[in-house]
């Protein structure tokens, strides 16, 4: 019975959104408008409704209902409970039903809240998102129905796939989506804005929200999910430019950037056409992302996503919407008139200087992941790999950051370079020192390390100098949750650095009670015992790692998971202020000899990658809050009433 | 704005992405990676036997003015148990066949021989997986068609089915 009021209330959800799009569409055309009081209830009900469908699947979960077909393929009796629940989107249907559930609850939010723009752009700005969700509701209803009833029911239920069944991992997806779907709040916004004929400083005011909202999501999903590939996967990396990795990051490139221009054109009414471009440019990539991972098009980690057929659906809805906008945008952009007129060294020039820089990286990115399917039409097979994705975007990545060590000091519209020599002069002696000091101690690291890890240095230092001169209690929270956010930057890129200049590795063959080496640690392979969890098997070796008179105690599994039935490699990691000791250990080797196969790492300063990305995205946290809760009207320090 | 065409990029390139997913998604998928080798001549290479009583194998010895079959196998890998039956096929139709076996023990070799038969002229014992790399192949079993001349003429890659062995006997047939 909760299985078919789910689906009712899915199918009343996508009538609400019909007539939100309707009326929409007769407002913007310029009809007599009776139907437009319409539009904010329908977004309302459209977001309940679609909360308790989605809460109805979730319950399904919880008491494990099997006669669900999407509950007996993906859940099993025997699993943990957090398990169960996560199961609820830790597939394909559930997970679309979560994506149009926040995608509904966004347009609700935004019919509730939103004040700031006129109306008309509003109620444009709702249809949009409502004819966006109607292409998902289709989806869901015709091809991925999430309440199909399996008849008899099973027993016990297949299973989650195990790699996935990790508490991260759990809540990796949901992190992605609430970001995709943020940009496309966005999206709606612009498109809302461009058929008004409304692009300005209220426009991007009340799109800036949803952009820093979704880019925190982003963040904090990249984060995990390299954090996840690192220990999960075992193979010791943290970033592979896997396709899927990339349908990731793409959009986060152009969120990043959307984020910044969002501020110039609430700020100082400028950038546009740019504005509204990146708007849909971060969408088109987050569903660009959604159909990578869906389609299996292109080969990857994340193979156990794909569907061809589901991947053609998604693809038909991404080149709707994204046509359609870039339609719209050629018709009527050229109507946005030219915003406000700026000096190249200005706060706005730098937000340019960083917005080229992000998009040529996003463009590098793109080209290098669509290559091989590019390559393929034209009867090539080829792959590109890391040391493309490296040697291309880590160059573009330190200009990036040389950009960003002088670009927040600076004034909106002209500044003078006098004003910053010494701070300039201050940050080059650090990065020349630095560099010259790890040259000549740490040759052979290779140039890229050297530069990343002195410009973090400088960029660490300079990240803070707009705090410079300010009175602390009054400054507003989005300077903190910058100033906070390019600090999280510099700590980033010094854990990348570091990684990949001094990352020491040793491949063993250990019999219990044998050592290895590997830095300056003692690893000792104490016991290898059988070991048994809820739903799988494991080998366990016991490792006993030395420095400096201290030990410590590693336990990596190798494990084997029943239903369904996959290995999977639990890297154990010893975490110290300045790096992670990673050990993993393999099934024994077909000579059964007695010995394991035990792979080693020291990784100095890794754990910085992943504290960074969380500092970055808490940086935006504080700005968001500083948007949401603005204080007692204070005089404007420029006519546009900006910080 | 000046150049109004300009606002029609973004779209042309949605068009252009579009088409490589379309195209991505309805061309048949085809995994296999084909050596680069294919087209070139053999590598220099001088394997020792693979077990006792048979002779190794090294590329001067397939640049005899005779096209033949060069078979990469193991007898640790259970397909090339399964493409036995048509090697024995395919050298009942008079193909000459040599044959590496890759990061194997003699003992294991001669046990998997006396299991499912030699078709073999000579085996080459490529225990580092060294000649392998060289010729571009991949993983085993693997089926390369050697010209008269030593020349890679071409390469199957997987197990041998009953379809398969038309295909390398006309390919044979051709390399003379």
């Amino acid at each position: 019975m909760m299985a078919e009021s789910g689906l009712a209330a899915l199918w009343l959800a996508a009538a609400m959104a019909l007539l939100q799009l309707v009326s929409g569409l007769t407002m913007v055309r310029g009809g007599a408008g009776q139907l437009t009081p319409l539009i904010k209830p329908a977004a309302i009900v459209q977001g309940a409704l679609c909360i308790f469908s989605f809460a109805a699947l979730m319950w399904l979960f919880y008491i494990t209902d099997l006669s669900v077909l999407l509950v007996a393929s993906n859940s099993h009796i025997d699993k943990p409970l957090i398990f169960k629940l996560a199961g609820t989107w830790g597939n394909h249907e559930g997970s679309m039903l979560l994506w149009v559930s926040v995608l509904s609850v966004s347009g609700a939010a935004i019919a509730l809240l939103e004040k700031r723009i006129d109306a008309r752009t509003l109620h444009a700005t709702l249809a949009v998102q409502a004819f966006i969700a109607l292409g998902f509701f289709a989806f869901l209803l015709f091809s991925s129905n999430p309440f199909e009833r399996l008849i008899p029911a099973p027993v016990e239920g297949a299973g989650l796939n195990p790699l996935l069944q990790d508490v991260g991992l759990a809540f990796h997806p949901p992190t992605l989506y609430f970001g995709y779907v943020g940009l496309s709040v966005a999206f709606s916004f612009a498109v809302g804005a461009m058929l008004t004929r409304q692009v300005g400083p209220s426009f991007a005011r009340a799109m800036r929200p949803w952009v820093l909202g979704a880019w925190i999501f982003l963040t904090l999903g990249i984060t995990a999910g390299s954090y996840w590939a690192y220990y999960e996967l075992g193979w010791g990396g943290w970033w592979f430019w896997d396709p899927v990795e990339n349908a990731s990051l793409m959009p986060w490139l152009a969120a990043t950037a959307l984020l910044h221009s969002v501020s110039v054109l609430a700020t100082r009414n400028a950038l546009r056409a740019w504005t509204i471009m990146l708007a849909l440019v971060a969408f088109a990539m987050s569903m660009a992302g959604t159909f990578l991972v869906r389609s299996g098009i292109l080969t990857s980690v994340h193979a156990f996503a794909v569907d061809p057929e589901r991947g053609s659906f998604i693809l038909a809805l991404m080149l709707l919407y994204t046509s359609l906008a870039f339609i719209v945008f050629a018709l009527r952009i050229g109507t946005v008139k030219q915003g406000e007129p700026f000096q190249l060294l200005s706060r706005e020039g730098g937000i340019v200087a960083n917005n080229i820089f992000l998009s040529v990286i996003l463009a590098v990115v793109l080209i290098g992941t669509l290559y091989p399917l590019a390559a393929e039409a034209m009867g090539d097979k080829i792959s590109v790999g890391p040391p493309y994705f490296n040697k291309a975007t880590a160059p573009l990545a330190l200009l990036l950051m040389l950009a960003l060590l002088l670009g927040p000091m600076l004034r909106w519209r002209r500044d003078e370079m006098s004003r910053h020599k010494y701070w300039l002069i201050g940050f080059f002696a650090i990065i020349l020192w630095s560099g010259v000091a790890l040259w000549k101690f740490a040759p052979g690291i290779g140039l890229f390390p050297i530069l990343g890890l002195a410009l973090s240095l400088a960029l660490a230092v300079a990240a803070w100098v707009p705090l410079k001169g300010r009175k602390l209690l009054r400054t507003p929270l989005p300077v903190y949750g910058m100033v906070i956010a390019h600090f999280g930057l510099a700590v980033s890129v010094f854990g990348m650095a570091a990684e990949s200049g001094f990352s020491k590795e040793t491949l063993v063959a250990l019999a219990p009670g044998e050592s290895a080496k590997v830095a300056s640690w003692q690893v000792k392979l104490d016991d290898v015992n059988p070991v048994v969890g809820d739903n799988w098997v494991a080998v366990e070796g016991k490792m006993i790692a030395r420095k400096n008179g201290k030990a410590f105690i590693l336990r990596p599994q190798s494990r084997q998971f029943f239903r369904p039935e996959q290995q999977t490699s639990e890297a154990a990691l010893l975490t110290r202020w300045n790096g992670q000791l990673y050990a993993v250990i393999a099934q024994p080797d077909e000579e059964g000899d007695g010995r394991w196969q035990v792979r080693l790492w020291w990784k100095p300063f890794v754990t910085f990658i992943w504290f960074g990305g969380v500092l970055i995205a808490f940086g935006g946290m504080i700005a968001l809050l500083g948007r949401m809760f603005r204080r007692p009207k204070k005089p404007a320090k420029n006519k546009w009433g900006g910080e | 704005m000046t150049r109004p065409w300009l606002l029609w990029i973004p779209l042309a390139v949605v068009a252009f992405i579009g088409g490589l997913a379309i195209y991505g998604l309805a061309a048949p998928k085809d995994e296999q990676v084909h050596s680069a080798m294919v087209g070139r001549k053999l590598p220099e290479f001088a394997l020792p036997p693979a077990t006792a009583g048979v002779e190794g194998l090294s590329n001067r010895d397939m640049a005899d003015g005779k096209p033949r079959l060069l078979n990469i196998f193991a007898s640790w890998c259970i397909p090339c148990k399964a493409e036995a039956p048509q090697l024995e096929a395919l050298k009942q139709a008079g193909a000459e066949i040599d044959a590496i076996a890759i990061r194997d023990r003699p003992e294991d070799v001669a046990a998997f021989l006396a299991e499912f038969g030699n078709p073999f002229r000579r085996i080459g014992s490529d225990s580092e997986m060294a000649v392998q790399l060289k010729l571009g192949s991949s993983g085993v079993p693997e089926t390369y068609v050697i010209g008269d001349d030593g020349t890679i003429i071409y390469q199957h890659i997987g197990d041998i089915r009953a379809e398969h062995v038309p295909i390398l006997m006309e390919k044979l047939r051709k390399a003379k």
